[in-house]
């Protein structure tokens, strides 16, 4: 008996009228609650109620978001699952071949350089899916990067030693010398850039190539399929300082520039830890690394700086600006107008008129942030502004902004810093 | 005792470069850092010599850029550039590694990469290969030298310097953060002698085998947006590049806001 739907047209017909008084009763009555908007009709058929769907903005306007993202808390969050999901998992349990990368790490994260090597390398890798050949990441000293199976990483052999830490070329050289001996990688792939690969590229070259007389490929590019050639590609290099294109069949090793591939972001791979059998010899090195020399802030160019102080018109106790970039060891820059007006010299401007900065932290202090400026900073990473000002345009760039006067808050800051340096070395 | 400082020699590896613009020959820039290197080193530690060295044709307009780093040498024992004549297309590695191994100079400074042919930087580090030294990159200084063991500094990027100390003998490459060169001047220019050596060279045929081309501009990278729903295409579209998510703090003491500060200073690493 109960196996028989039975209609209630007028309940539905108030569940279809929502200015109804008893509305709400009427829907949680069908039983899907205030928010049904798909049941199933009593013949079979979907039926949906498009006046369920949206909600209240806050102006008393209804909203309707198709994303999916605020219809209801478990929609949003399975459609991002989902998303997640839809990345392919690869796992190459035994490859044909090895592509082996040494990627540069810079602060121990991947780079953009690093993605599209390894982008590269899975091309190379997966060209032929019936023999699929696994990409080898060979990581020195410690690392923070932990999405290393989403770039594109099948093997991972980490080498943790103090031998490798600073400028240590010929230890490099060895260990990347066993990894050929054990795993005779098809092709090796490194980013021509002067931190990581450059360098040891091409030492890496000089060493594969004795007896062979193949020379490595350097400023590559673009790589493209050739069967005529001995490892089936063609490549394309930078040569005579970015005048020529050099086209050649692709060799062993190949030092790559960026954006030579587009970065891996459809499969996740497995990044399976490798071990080298052998024992790694330890060469004798001829080069001494004594470290990092502490270098002079204010004689650093203000584009290549990596930390920057930078004074507007807002500034105006200038020796405790002046002051403020000795203890925090900071490039001085300044926005256009305190040049103008003498306090800065030219060459320290900062935005589209002056220099465009690269600097990780950027500390402006009382800039308001014109647009020539603001395009400037564009390549700074983390910005903070120091204002009277809560509505200016820096503030609303700025990753942490802070209203307030700026000689007072300089002052502070120079306090603690000097107090934190202080305590640091009593603690030593 | 005062550790002994003596003079050393000094070999200088130049070549023709080509100006960016002109596309004439001209003294390479990198090359002719590496010399300015040199000259201040012979300033220092009186009793050092510097050669110079390059490998290549004996033509009228590379002689007129090789010229232009004898025009460095007003006011120094520098007077010759060794040329080792080779043919036009020539390899110049086995050529000046037998030169150097030789007459073994104690420092040898080459450019880091050469401005016309391949350019692809392998020379010194071929050169290091072949001889079986050591080889510093990226060179912005020399401090010392002492006892056979020169001390360094090596440019890093952003302005950073590591101080190294390199047994001798040993090959070093400068790139744009050495000192810059002085201007060449055109009477010792003139004066200066290019002791020409013919030298049997072998054809390099692997370059001769390479299609070269003019550089393409490269393409820009497009953004590729995969978005599932219109929506997700629509915001990347339309996005503005900040989103307002910076923190802000009003009406907060001085202390308070440099704390703030100080917590992400620390937290970036910038504070040494």
């Amino acid at each position: 008996m109960s196996e028989i739907r039975r209609r209630d047209p007028r309940r539905e017909w108030i569940a279809r009228n929502r200015l109804h008084p008893a509305h709400a009763s009427a829907l949680a009555v069908l039983g899907e609650g205030a928010a049904a908007v798909e049941w199933m009709g009593p013949n079979g058929l979907i039926r949906k109620n498009p006046r369920a769907i949206g909600f209240i903005g806050p102006n008393g306007v209804k909203r309707i978001d198709r994303s999916g993202v605020q219809q209801g808390g478990q929609a949003g969050s399975t459609s991002r699952l989902a998303a997640q999901d839809r990345r392919r998992r690869v796992e190459i349990p035994d490859p044909t071949f090895m592509v082996a990368v040494v990627p540069e790490l810079s602060g121990g994260r991947l780079s953009g350089h690093d993605k599209d090597l390894l982008g590269l390398a899975r091309r190379l890798a997966d060209a032929d899916p019936e023999r699929p050949g696994a990409v080898l990441a060979v990581v020195f000293g410690e690392h923070k990067e932990e999405a290393l199976g989403e770039a594109g990483i099948d093997r991972l052999l980490h080498l943790e030693d103090d031998a490798y830490a600073g400028f240590a070329p010929e230890a490099r050289l060895a260990a990347l010398c066993a990894v050929e001996r054990e795993l005779a990688p098809r092709h090796w792939l490194l980013p021509d850039s002067p931190l990581g690969g450059a360098d040891l590229g091409r030492r890496l070259a000089l060493r594969l190539n004795e007896g062979r007389g193949e020379r490595p490929a350097t400023g590559v590019w673009h790589v493209e399929a050739d069967s005529g050639a001995p490892l089936g590609w063609r490549c394309t290099a930078r040569g005579a300082a970015e005048r020529l294109d050099i086209q050649r069949p692709l060799p062993r090793l190949a030092l790559a520039l960026a954006e030579c591939a587009e970065p891996v972001d459809e499969t996740l791979h497995a990044a399976e830890p490798l071990r080298l059998e052998g024992t790694l010899p330890s060469p004798f090195s001829r080069i001494e690394d004594l470290g990092q020399v502490a270098v002079d802030p204010a004689g650093v160019a203000l584009a290549e700086a990596e930390f920057i102080l930078s004074a507007g018109n807002g500034v105006t106790d200038w020796e405790g600006f002046h002051h403020a970039a000795g203890v925090l060891g900071a490039t001085e820059g300044a926005s256009r107008v305190a040049v103008d007006d003498g306090f800065m010299a030219r060459d320290r401007q900062v935005g589209a008129t002056g220099t465009w900065v690269t600097a990780r932290v950027y500390l402006a202090v009382g800039i308001s942030g014109a647009i020539q400026h603001l395009q400037g900073i564009q390549s700074c990473d983390k910005v903070v502004a120091i204002n009277l000002d809560p509505g200016c345009d820096m503030i609303k760039r700025a990753d942490l902004a802070v209203i307030g006067d700026s000689a007072e808050i300089l002052a502070a800051l120079v306090a603690k810093v000097e107090q934190q340096r202080g305590g640091q070395r009593d603690a030593a | 005792m005062r550790p002994e400082q003596q003079g050393i020699e000094v070999a200088v590896l130049v070549s023709v470069g080509r100006h960016p613009i002109t596309g004439r020959a001209r003294r390479a820039d990198q090359d002719a850092r590496g010399l300015e290197l040199a000259l201040g080193l012979e300033r220092r530690l009186p009793g050092s010599r510097v050669s110079l060295l390059h490998a290549g044709p004996h033509a009228e307009e590379n002689e007129a850029a090789l010229r232009g780093y004898l025009g460095m040498s007003a006011g120094t024992g520098l007077d010759t550039l060794t040329l080792l004549e080779q043919a036009e297309g020539s390899d110049a590695i086995p050529v000046l590694a037998e030169h150097l191994a030789a007459a073994p100079p104690q420092l040898v400074i080459t450019g880091a990469r050469a401005e016309r042919g391949e350019g692809s930087g392998l020379l010194p580090y071929a050169l290091a290969e072949r001889l079986g030294w050591p080889l510093v990159n990226g060179l912005a200084a020399v401090e010392k030298v002492e006892n056979g063991v020169a001390t360094l500094l090596q440019a890093l990027p952003r302005g950073q310097r590591r101080r190294l100390k390199v047994r001798l003998p040993a090959i070093v490459s400068v790139d744009g953060a050495a000192p810059a060169a002085r201007q060449s001047a055109f009477g010792p220019a003139r004066r200066g002698e290019l002791a020409a050596i013919p030298v049997s060279a072998e054809p390099d045929r692997e370059l001769a085998e390479w299609q070269l081309d003019p550089a393409r501009k490269r393409p820009k990278r497009l953004k590729i947006v995969k978005a599932a729903s219109a929506r997700d295409r629509f915001k990347a579209a339309a996005a503005k590049a900040e989103g307002g998510s910076g923190q802000v703090l009003e009406g907060v003491s001085a202390e308070q806001g440099a704390e703030a500060i100080l917590k992400l200073l620390n937290e970036e690493g910038v504070l040494r």
